[in-house]
């Protein structure tokens, strides 16, 4: 067995005096060895990405800062290093990649020009060689055209686009360990697996150790050898990936991994799909075209083109695409936030297509919707009774009456019925996901849509919120449009499925039927992409 | 987490500010009591060099400037605060319609208030009082008139960025109207940058009132600090105090405003207070 | 960026600026309307208490009796072909007596606007690069106080001190005229009139500019791509120059653009301190005699000043900042 290339021992790492905790990372020990890639997995606030940050001495002084332990890289402490020393290993010997690849790079400097500077630093290159290099570098991670994309600034390419240039960027100088924060978590789907393969192979080529950051263990069956479990700063589990996914030791790690939704659909679908609910007939929305008062006019993008499909009452459909697919528009069409361009929208076979805000408000109740950011989509400065018992009350229910419900609504939702009383921000994204169910609840719906109501939260919460959901709408004889970029989450909820692209349906069915045999491309594409797919459990 | 009253309270520099301005309101509640005068009375002989009997000296005409600084506060607060209100609640109400209907609403609205941008605010002024003739409702009204647009923009900003969140989306579905969604969900989000941009305001509005009065056109039956310092600069040669001393007075009470603006900010906004 | 595409966007701007300036005019037009008082009154005033008889020939002779709406319909059909009129007060060309008097102007706002942002940006870059010592908490404690220093002020104490006590520079004035300077000895001589007015306006920009560039380079500091060109094995000094510096200059970039109308607010009353023949002070001139003609033309080339300049920001920031788009 190799000497390990890092080795963390008993890391401690101080937080600010006014944090809820005393140490960001609690005594974490690991190693990592040449040719290896180890995830350190973990839910938010675990410590991984601070850890991270540790070994390059990133971390935001004077406030946090590495209080014990040794991170021993390559022979040398870099706990005790000085700031010139630890120069010469960044981007040198140890290189990162971040989550957000549009913020990571300097908005105002050609992407070429960033890479350069890499060479500049820590090489003697002329420039012509080191231009070379970074077109060598752009061809290696498979950028289209790297002599045009040199020249290019980050803005003017796609987000899978600047990650491979973080990734070229990281292997610069062919470092001996890559620290990987999170980085394919801001792409889409079939960009992660894309991305995921591009390390994968990278690696393998230079035999780099690499530490993978991630909260998803989907992207850990796909890509670690090993994998290290944290979970409030300190670590919970360790072991080879296929036995530790297999057979988790520690409760917490068996938790997660049971959290994670299978990609087996649970639900049947009897012979005969009941009467809809809702019905889109040759629904358009298109945007921008309008030239402003004042000059200027926008690009058209025809957001959601010609769609038609139906939910029947009592299933849940899931609607199914990437970023740009018009899903979220066909959403705010359908609850009335936004007016389509075309086509018909039969709510219990009533068209509200078009209809005025002040026509729509008696059919307001009817379709309620829970949103995606817990956070943006409670009212901060109101007490959680009130947001609750807003529809309601607008309807003309007495305030007490309205308070009373909501504060049985937040027994349904599994919360105490005395949170009425508090402020959002005592709640966890969990439970404030909770409180927006319980909202969408308050008026009585006949359908729900959700957009994207898990994506926002931790793997084990998404769990719960997603299973509350699923109870909810069948003790309640409830319809749901169940809006998605994940086939898993898709999977655990939904009967039938729509997949979505470019504003158009390109393939409907059961969602059996569709994760059994995809006759589509893009389905395949999608279904190929989901991480983790081969480890199944 | 310390509170926001812990935060706003510790801050030295708030506490300063605060103490100065405590200062001034009191001055200014008192001002009978003071200095029981006519503060355009003359009082002495002219020239006086500061004194136990005259703390400030008097002025070329012989008047007391410790009157003139004392009632001076009254007019200056006065017309600051009463300005940076008026123009608060206009450009409030300009950015909240212009951020939360935005279209064509906003493009009108927000032209209007870039249009008002590029005359020179303190030559409109100037032009707005002279022709409503100087007094103090019109120093009021030229001050207000050219300073609401930075509070309108700051609304705007506000007032797009809340509209977006979607607590806002679930307010219509619930079926509440554009204009309690706007009071309701809206505003009182908005309140904390409000509250911060409106007190610096404040001291923008003083430096105006000073600087008209300076020229010649402050209300002409009130005594005021930049009134002072213009009748003192033709004898800056002989009599240094009679510019120098309300000057001062005015420097302090702006830089405590500008202190207690930005300590609130700070305690308001608590993460860029760390960085 | 093309130059072709360049120039296109700067001829839309300009384009742009023409309804804004008429507005301008138009308001301000409608505004000196309803001031009490017009020429014919204050001349005949000036000739010692004239017959009403005399004070409607008078309106006659200026077109002062026609309807408002006529009067603006002729003055800005004018104000298209660049006639802004004749000042009866100076008994001159408005145009003339503008470019005349603008020149001063010009080059109290270049010079100040050249100090104030160019100290400015260093004071706050600096400030930031020092940040939590003390040469931070004086820079800044030196931009508080001055940013809440009023102009007048200001200019009052810097004669008091550095023309009376010390007599280092002149009180008052663009030049020594008696001396009749030329060439050389003439720019000098205005230079050395310049320094205490250009000081004295920049003061107050320059405390602002400083204050945002440092919480502007603070804020940046904070972002991923210094951690990334951190990550990278920059130094400090090379993340502050060749990152953070270009990104902390747009808003500063931005706020000059917003602040020339203010600029020129404040050399009225600079103007009016050290007597300094420029715009400002004919527009006060201007304003107590009632020659409208002459104020509406200071107005006119006013908002052509700010749109100039507010169009030259603009063009800076297009090509400081890649990702604005101009071709519209």
């Amino acid at each position: 067995m190799s000497e390990p290339v890092l080795s963390i021992e008993e890391l401690r790492v101080a937080l600010p005096s006014w944090s809820d905790r005393e140490l960001a990372v609690d005594g974490v020990s690991l190693s990592i060895r040449r040719n290896e890639i180890l995830c350190v997995v973990g839910e938010s606030g675990s410590g991984k990405s601070v850890m991270a940050k540790a070994v390059l001495g990133l971390l935001p002084a004077p406030h946090v800062r590495v209080t014990g332990g040794r991170i021993v890289f390559e022979g040398q402490d870099l706990v005790g290093a000085s700031e010139d020393q630890m120069r010469a290993v960044r981007g040198e010997r140890i290189s990162m990649i971040f989550q957000e690849p549009m913020v990571a790079l300097n908005p105002l400097m050609k992407v070429g020009r960033q890479i350069d500077e890499v060479f500049q630093i820590h090489t003697d290159f002329t420039a012509q060689q080191r231009h070379d290099r970074v077109v060598d570098l752009f061809a290696d991670v498979h950028l289209p055209e790297p002599d045009r994309i040199v020249g290019s600034y980050p803005h003017e390419l796609s987000g899978g686009q600047r990650q491979r240039v973080m990734i070229a960027m990281a292997l610069a100088l062919e470092p001996s360990l890559i620290i990987a924060d999170e980085p394919t978590t801001a792409l889409d789907v079939t960009t992660q697996a894309q991305i995921l393969t591009l390390m994968k192979e990278l690696q393998g080529k230079h035999g780099t150790a690499v530490l993978f950051i991630t909260h998803d263990f989907g992207v850990v069956a796909e890509i670690a050898d090993r994998v290290v479990v944290m979970r409030q700063g300190r670590l919970v589990e360790a072991g080879d990936t296929q036995a530790l996914l297999r057979a988790p030791q520690q409760d917490y790690t068996r938790a997660l991994v049971a959290a994670v939704p299978s990609l087996h659909p649970r639900h049947a679908v009897n012979e005969e799909p009941p009467a809809p609910v809702l019905q889109l007939k040759g629904l358009v929305k298109t945007y921008g075209g309008r030239a402003s008062l004042f000059g200027g006019h926008s690009r058209t993008v025809r957001a959601v083109r010609e769609v038609s499909l139906e939910v029947p009452r009592g299933h849940s459909l899931a609607l199914v695409g990437e970023s740009g697919s018009g899903k979220s528009t066909l959403a705010r069409c359908v609850v009335g936030l936004e007016s389509p361009d075309g086509g018909q929208i039969l709510l219990d076979g009533e068209d509200i297509a078009g209809l005025t805000r002040k026509q729509l408000k008696p059919y307001r109740h009817l379709v309620q919707m829970v949103f995606q950011d817990p956070f943006a989509s409670l009212n901060p400065r109101q007490r959680v009774g009130d947001i609750i018992a807003l529809g309601p009350r607008l309807r003309g229910v007495r305030r007490d009456e309205a308070w009373e419900k909501a504060r049985e609504l937040l027994g349904l939702v599994g919360l105490q019925p005395d949170a009425a009383s508090r402020y959002p921000h005592e709640f966890s994204g969990g439970q404030r996901q909770r409180i927006g169910i319980a909202r969408a609840l308050a008026v009585e719906p006949k359908l729900i849509l959700a957009d994207e109501p898990v994506s926002a939260l931790d793997v084990s919460v998404q769990k719960q919120v997603l299973d509350l959901l699923d109870e909810l709408r069948q003790r309640l004889h409830l319809s749901m449009l169940f809006i998605t970029h994940d086939l898993r989450v898709a999977a655990h909820v939904c009967e039938d499925i729509v997949v979505m692209r470019e504003g158009e349906i390109v393939e409907r069915g059961s969602t059996r039927e569709i994760f059994a045999n995809p006759r589509h491309e893009y389905t395949r594409q999608l279904l190929d992409s989901v991480p983790g797919k081969q480890w199944d459990h | 987490m310390r509170t926001f009253w812990q935060r706003f309270l510790g801050n030295p520099r708030v506490v300063a500010g605060l103490a100065w301005l405590g200062l001034v309101l009191l001055v200014a509640l008192f001002a009978p009591l003071l200095a029981p005068v006519d503060p355009f009375e003359i009082a002495a002989d002219p020239f006086l060099k500061p004194s136990a009997e005259h703390p400030f000296g008097t002025d070329s005409l012989g008047r007391s400037m410790w009157a003139g600084l004392v009632h001076g506060s009254r007019t200056t607060l006065i017309i600051a605060v009463v300005a940076t209100l008026a123009s608060v609640a206009f450009g409030t109400a300009v950015g909240a319609v212009a951020g939360y209907f935005g279209g064509l609403v906003d493009d009108v609205l927000m032209r209007l208030t870039e249009f008002f941008q590029t005359i020179p605010s303190f030559i409109f002024a100037i032009v707005l009082v002279a022709i409503l003739a100087p007094s103090a409702t019109s120093l009021v009204v030229a001050i207000a008139v050219v300073s609401w647009p930075p509070i309108t923009r700051v609304v705007r900003g506000e007032v797009l960025s809340v509209r977006s969140r979607e607590f806002v989306q679930a307010a219509v579905l619930a079926g509440q109207d554009d204009l309690a969604i706007l009071f309701r969900q809206v505003l009182p989000n908005t309140l904390s940058p409000l509250i911060v941009t409106g007190s610096l305001l404040v001291a923008t509005a003083i430096l105006i009132e000073s600087a008209l009065s300076f020229l010649g056109l402050g209300a002409p039956n009130l005594m005021s600090w930049g009134f002072m310092v213009g009748a003192g600069r033709s004898f800056l040669r002989d009599a240094w105090w009679l510019v120098t001393i309300p000057g001062i007075a005015i420097l302090l009470t702006v830089l405590s405003i500008n202190l207690v603006g930005e300590g609130l900010n700070d305690a308001l906004n608590p993460r860029l207070a760390d960085l | 960026m093309t130059g072709a595409r360049l120039l296109r966007y700067l001829l839309w701007r300009l384009l742009q600026a023409v309804p804004v300036i008429l507005g301008v005019t138009v308001l301000c037009f409608l505004m000196l309307q309803l001031a009490p008082g017009d020429l014919a009154e204050v001349l005949a005033g000036e000739s010692g208490g004239a017959s009403p008889g005399y004070i409607e020939e008078l309106r006659a002779r200026y077109g002062l009796d026609k309807p408002v709406l006529v009067q603006l319909l002729i003055y800005v059909k004018n104000v298209l072909f660049f006639d802004l009129g004749f000042s009866f007060r100076h008994n001159a060309d408005v145009t003339s007596l503008l470019l005349e008097r603008m020149v001063p102007t010009l080059l109290l706002m270049g010079s100040t606007l050249l100090i104030s942002v160019g100290v400015g940006a260093l004071a706050g870059l600096f400030a930031a690069i020092w940040v939590r010592t003390w040469r931070d908490h004086l820079i800044s404690l030196a931009a508080i106080i001055a940013y809440a220093t009023p102009l007048f002020w200001v200019g009052l104490m810097l004669i008091l001190v550095f023309s009376i006590w010390l007599d280092w520079f002149p009180t008052s004035g663009m030049e020594n005229v008696v001396m009749f300077y030329e060439g050389w000895d003439r720019v000098v001589d205005i230079a050395h009139h310049l320094v205490l007015p250009a000081v004295t306006l920049s003061l107050f920009y320059m405390a602002l500019y400083t204050r945002l560039m440092r919480a502007t380079m603070l804020e940046q500091r904070g972002l991923d791509y210094v951690t990334t060109a951190r990550a990278k094995g920059l130094t400090e000094r090379q993340i502050n120059f060749r990152h953070v510096l270009r990104n902390a200059l747009l808003p500063v970039v931005t706020m000059a653009g917003v602040q020339v109308g203010a600029l020129l607010g404040g050399s009225v009353v600079v103007e009016s301190v050290f007597a300094w023949p420029g715009l400002g002070q004919l527009a006060f001139e201007a304003l107590f005699s009632r020659d409208f003609n002459l104020l509406l033309g200071i107005f006119f080339i006013c908002a052509c000043l700010v749109v100039v300049v507010n169009i030259l920001t603009d063009l800076v920031y297009v090509l400081l900042d890649p990702r604005i788009q101009v071709d519209r």
